[in-house]
């Protein structure tokens, strides 16, 4: 499947970058704290201060470095990592001010480089030899595939899709980080050494192929599509999974993409404020979030419903679907009330009740479901690795499987809670270190 | 209202905010319209044998985003002809006639040259003279300014030619490129002069360009020493104007002058021993508007305190400024740093500071915001206090450890066992 870079320029950034000026203005309130709070909430462990200082002193170059060192995704993680509970959220100047806005700052290293040059990462002074397999070029994959080419191994990444990056190339809205930026990032880990095979895809015969020619394979497949809503009419032309969607508004021209003037969003998480705002920059008139639940329970980050708000999103609370409705398109869609039947409203393990009675018909032209994704355990069953309660098992710090010298990094490890681009590429380079650690002790 | 007004010398002036002699008094223009901003007297641009300049002149020392925390410049005297500064004094002074109009003067060492400017700045009805003494740059390559101000004898003589001829006060200005501003300051002294005004500017080279290498200020490629000042020097100027407040051979009038930017500054200027003040750096970069924060601060505080006259802030905190030897010794006195947890951020700053650059004695908690000083091993430097960024946090708290001994005491004590 081919990208359309031309979208980039049609969905245009929400979050515009700060001048230089704005830059070191922001740079010289940070702290420069010691063991910083910022820096230990970071997943990947960024070295937040001294790169921020690196802006302070105009050295952009630097500042870059001191973030790829870290995290190879940073000019990613920059757009889309959520700081407020991250970075941002631990910044001692919440107390006494406001935060560094660490993530912008963190956009302008990395926009500059983007732009001039990539800065040489600092080596690694204990190198290893070898060949390993990374299964999956997104997020994990590549910062696996980083991690283990810093460290001196022939590495080979493998994607089904046409273009490496996996989420941040497709899954991504491109107003909130431009495609080329996922783009620019890939070609930052090609150009530390790393080769791509692309559009394969990887079953059980030709996992067990490359198992036997590398040292070790690291599996980073992400995750699965949106799931079933499981109600009559689903299969209506119209019904949309919110990440096909967006991955639509990556691959084809947006004129070719018709959502019609009103649009229905089911769930209210990230996914779905992404599908929304992105409905109404293809030109729904009427957007409507429809959540069982209300704002309290909703998974969605506070930036992501103001943005959805100021977006001129409406939320319906308590309102559940139960068909979609259409004769050869989708038409209308059939809601019915709910209401907590016992415990904490705000609580997602409280369980619904509908309200009887209370059905209305909202007549829409489409439909999109954003409640979360499937896990993706099609290869773990195919090539036998043990699982538990629809988890692949894995050792809790190297992230080794049952399969000796296979590893497991990124969302198809299926930890619950919000799965997020930053916690991946830190999943993908402990597994790096982790085989480099095990293979070194193999070699002596 | 407090009262701002000053008798210095003899001078009287409104309030104690002098404009220094520099740029920012070359014209009658500029000294009308500071005096209408609410300056209460100026010093007016060094008049001398006119001169050429070069350009650039000027260069900044930046800070933590912040413009002209110091300043350098390489600027001479005035380069107007003295007829035309003389005649602008004049009417200057006639339209306002109770603000002060002190003239600085530099001019070669001769008698009769002085004798002769001194009776024309005084036709002019200025109510004093400033010697320069001071300038680092240019002209004390040509015997004049600083290199007067580091020879004591060349002081003393210099000084005199003017007093003798003089029925004003002579305010003599000093350098600071000298190794103790009480030498010259005596010189002065001996040389008759009614008043000392300190600091002028220091040595310096501002800085230079990274992509050209060449040095700031740039005049075609090349550069020179300059002349600093600005809020840099500040602590520089609190020292000399404190050793010759305290010094007992001087004893005449001090007029501050070094970095002062706000009535905070104005303030530790007068109790550290200065009777009146001049500004130049603050005004060259806000304009003549910021004196307003300067009297309107100054009286506020005074106010407050329900202090009657600015003159009574005069030198009230210099006798506190003394010898090291007659400090008490740490087995005598301590502070000790005391962190109020509740009001740390945790940005542990306070912890690599004593760590790395003081006395390992602030320790962290696992599990804990605030880090913890270990009392007993704090010797109470206050770097702690210093780079923590919330005001209050870290208390420098005074702690009794015996009686009272100083330096001078104990070696006194030594020798009387010894004995």
């Amino acid at each position: 499947m081919s990208i359309e870079l031309t979208n980039d320029s049609q969905l245009t950034e929400v979050v515009p970058p700060l001048t230089r000026r704005e830059a070191v203005e922001e740079a010289l309130r940070c702290y420069y704290c010691y063991d910083a709070p910022c820096t230990k909430a970071c997943p990947t462990g960024i070295d937040i201060p001294m790169f921020i200082r690196h802006i302070a002193t105009d050295d952009l170059v630097g500042s870059a470095r001191t973030i790829l060192h870290s995290n190879i995704l940073g000019a990613t993680c920059a757009r889309i990592c959520p700081t407020e509970a991250l970075c941002e959220g631990s910044c001692v100047r919440v107390k006494d001010s406001h935060a560094v806005s660490i993530g912008r700052l963190q956009r302008v290293a990395m926009d500059y480089v983007m732009a001039h040059e990539v800065p040489t990462l600092p080596r690694f002074t204990d190198l290893g030899s070898g060949r390993v397999a990374v299964i999956g070029a997104g997020p994990a994959g590549l910062g696996a595939a980083a991690t283990l080419a810093r460290l001196g191994y022939a590495v080979d990444v493998y994607d089904r899709h046409d273009v490496a990056g996996g989420l941040d190339t497709y899954g991504i809205v491109s107003y909130r980080e431009p495609l080329n930026v996922s783009l620019f990032e890939v070609d930052v880990v090609r150009k530390l050494g790393v080769t791509f095979h692309l559009g394969e895809v990887i079953d059980a015969a030709r996992f067990r192929q490359l198992r036997e020619q590398a040292d070790a394979v690291v599996v980073a497949v992400g995750l699965g599509r949106v799931p079933k809503l499981e109600i009559p009419g689903e299969d209506l032309p119209g019904v949309y999974d919110a990440l096909d969607l967006i991955e639509q508004t990556k691959t084809r021209p947006l004129a070719e993409i018709n959502l019609g003037r009103r649009v229905a969003v089911i769930g209210a998480g990230n996914t779905a404020v992404d599908a929304a705002t992105c409905a109404r920059r293809l030109g729904a008139e009427e957007v409507s979030i429809l959540y069982r639940r209300d704002e309290s329970a909703m998974s969605a980050y506070s930036y992501e419903y103001e943005f959805a708000k100021q977006d001129g999103v409406a939320y319906r609370w308590w309102t559940l679907p139960v068909e979609i409705l259409g004769s050869s398109h989708v038409e209308a869609i059939r809601c019915v009330r709910t209401r907590v039947a016992e415990g904490d409203v705000s609580s997602r393990q409280s369980p619904l009740i509908r309200v009887s009675g209370s059905e209305f018909l909202m007549p829409v032209t489409s439909v999109i479901r954003a409640i979360g994704q499937e896990k993706e355990i099609s290869l773990w069953q195919a090539i036998g690795a043990e699982m538990h309660d629809g988890r692949v098992v894995v050792d809790d710090v190297t992230y080794a499987t049952s399969i000796p010298g296979v590893y497991a990094a990124g969302d198809c490890l299926g930890r619950p809670g919000e799965a997020t681009v930053v916690q991946a590429v830190e999943d993908g380079k402990r597994v790096a270190h982790a085989i480099h650690q095990a293979l070194a002790r193999q070699a002596s | 209202m407090a009262d701002l007004s000053i008798n210095f010398a003899g001078i009287q002036s409104p309030n104690p905010f002098w404009l220094a002699s520099g740029p920012l008094t070359n014209t009658g223009y500029q000294v009308m319209k500071a005096f209408d901003e609410g300056w209460g007297g100026a010093v007016w641009k060094t008049v001398g044998d006119p001169i050429i300049n070069v350009g650039s002149r000027l260069g900044s020392l930046d800070y933590g985003g912040r413009r002209m925390m110091g300043l350098n410049n390489i600027e001479l005297i005035s380069d107007r002809p003295i007829e035309d500064n003389l005649r602008e004094i004049a009417e200057v002074k006639r339209k306002y006639p109770h603000h002060a109009v002190i003239v600085s003067m530099m001019f070669e060492a001769k008698p009769a040259v002085w004798a002769e400017m001194v009776k024309r700045v005084e036709d002019t009805g200025a109510d004093a003279i400033e010697l320069n003494f001071g300038c680092p740059h240019g002209m004390s390559e040509r015997g004049m300014g600083s290199v007067v101000g580091q020879v004591p004898e060349y002081t003393e003589a210099m000084t005199r030619y003017a007093v003798d001829v003089a029925s004003i006060p002579v305010i003599v200005k000093l350098t600071p490129n000298v190794t103790d501003i009480r030498v010259p300051g005596r010189a002065a002294v001996a040389g008759g002069a009614q008043a000392l005004s300190l600091i002028n500017t220091i040595n310096s080279v501002i800085g230079v360009d990274l992509d050209t290498w060449r040095p700031i200020p740039d005049v075609d490629g090349r550069g020179s020493h300059g002349g600093y000042c600005g809020p840099a020097v500040k602590p520089i100027a609190l020292h000399m104007l404190s050793s010759l407040y305290n010094d007992q051979t001087v004893g005449l009038p001090l007029c501050g002058i070094g970095g002062i930017e706000t009535w905070r500054d104005a303030v530790e200027f007068m109790l550290l021993g200065a009777g009146a003040l001049q500004v130049c750096t603050a005004a060259m970069h806000y304009g003549f508007r910021m004196v307003r924060d300067l009297t309107e601060g100054l009286n506020d505080y005074l106010d407050e305190r329900h202090i009657a006259r600015v003159e009574d802030l005069i030198g009230q905190a210099a006798p506190k400024v003394g010898d090291w030897n007659d400090l008490r010794l740490s087995t005598s006195f301590q502070m000790v740093a005391r962190i109020h947890s509740e009001s740390c951020i945790g940005c542990n700053l306070c912890h690599i500071a004593c760590d790395d650059g003081a006395h390992q004695c602030i320790g962290r908690i696992p599990g804990q915001i605030a880090p913890v000083v270990r009392e007993e091993d704090c010797v109470g430097c206050n770097l702690c206090s210093l780079v923590c960024p919330v005001p209050g946090c870290i208390e420098m708290v005074p702690v009794e450890k015996g009686p009272v001994e100083t330096w001078r005491q104990h070696e006194a004590r030594l020798q009387q066992q010894q004995a």
